[in-house]
């Protein structure tokens, strides 16, 4: 098992090289970091589904006054970085989980990357221009 | 250093009987997934306010016909469910609720929680005036 970083250029021994880091060299940082959108997921849904009430039925005019004020937008941003941040990261373990053939698993992880990253920036351009005003 | 290591196996999941705790892991992983597809409806809603009342029309449209709504329907279930089903989840990996009738209960709380709050959010919509 020689890495990038092999032993040869290293002091340190491949032990201490991975330990607490895993086959995938990012440790539990994954696992970890769902839970933390998770937590930040069940505050945040509360104001959303305010806002979500608020919304129902109104014209595009109050809506574009409801989503573009700074509290809404703030929640709105914060939900959509979180999560998108978390279904990423889900849905990368289903893919993990399921399919073994390792070409098609790359080109689903890049898939569930790319349009992870698409989803975020679509909301969140969305929600900055409603705050800026249309 | 690759050399193959024998390591234990855990039974094969057919092995186990399937009980309520099992088969709702199983739709956590689905409603996930449908959350995950999900998220088109939010940037869809996001993006038409943000684009103008005609698009917001469009959007209002397709929220206000009898298909929209069983998609908007299923996805407050699917949301209301995981939401729950995750809190479950963390109890779980803060170490509680592992006993065989403690996860039950856990279980079945979540089930009836989701159901419920499901309901509830919908007649507050109605009740809102929002869905007429
Ligand atoms: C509302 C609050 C939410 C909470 C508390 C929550 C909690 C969780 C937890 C704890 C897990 C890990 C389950 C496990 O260990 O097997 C998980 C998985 C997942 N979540 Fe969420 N989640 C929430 C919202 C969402 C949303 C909005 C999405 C999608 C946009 C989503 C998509 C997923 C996916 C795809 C997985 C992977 C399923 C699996 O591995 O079986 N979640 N969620």
């Amino acid at each position: 098992m020689s890495g990038p970083n092999s032993s040869m250029s290293s002091i340190r021994t491949p032990l201490a090289r991975v330990r607490g880091l895993g086959s995938a060299r990012s440790g539990t940082s994954d696992f970890w970091r769902q839970r933390v959108t998770a937590v930040a997921m069940i505050v945040l849904i509360i104001p959303v589904i305010v806002v979500v009430m608020m919304l129902l039925g109104r014209n595009h005019a109050a809506a574009t006054q409801i989503l573009g004020s700074p509290f809404v937008v703030i929640v709105m941003t914060l939900f959509t970085i979180a999560s998108v941040w978390h279904m990423k990261i889900g849905m990368q373990v289903i893919i993990e989980d399921y399919v073994h053939d390792e070409k098609l698993k790359l080109a689903l992880i890049i898939g569930n990357n790319f349009f992870s990253v698409a989803v975020a920036l679509a909301a969140i351009y969305a929600i900055l221009k409603l705050s800026f005003g249309v | 250093m690759a050399q193959h290591i024998e390591r234990p196996l855990s039974p094969h999941l057919s092995t186990y009987r399937l009980t309520l705790t099992m088969a709702m892991s199983v739709v956590h992983r689905g409603t996930g997934m449908v959350l995950y597809a999900g998220t088109l409806l939010l940037v869809w809603w996001l993006l038409a306010t943000a684009s103008g009342p005609a698009a917001y029309a469009t959007f209002q449209g397709f929220i206000g016909s009898w298909f929209g709504r069983l998609v908007l329907f299923g996805y407050t279930f699917a949301l209301v469910h995981h939401l729950l089903g995750g809190v479950r989840h963390l109890i779980w990996d803060l170490g509680y609720g592992f006993g065989p009738t403690e996860r039950e209960w856990l279980t079945r709380a979540a089930l009836i929680g989701s159901v419920s709050l499901t309901i509830v959010l919908w007649i507050i919509a109605f009740a809102a005036g929002g869905l007429r």
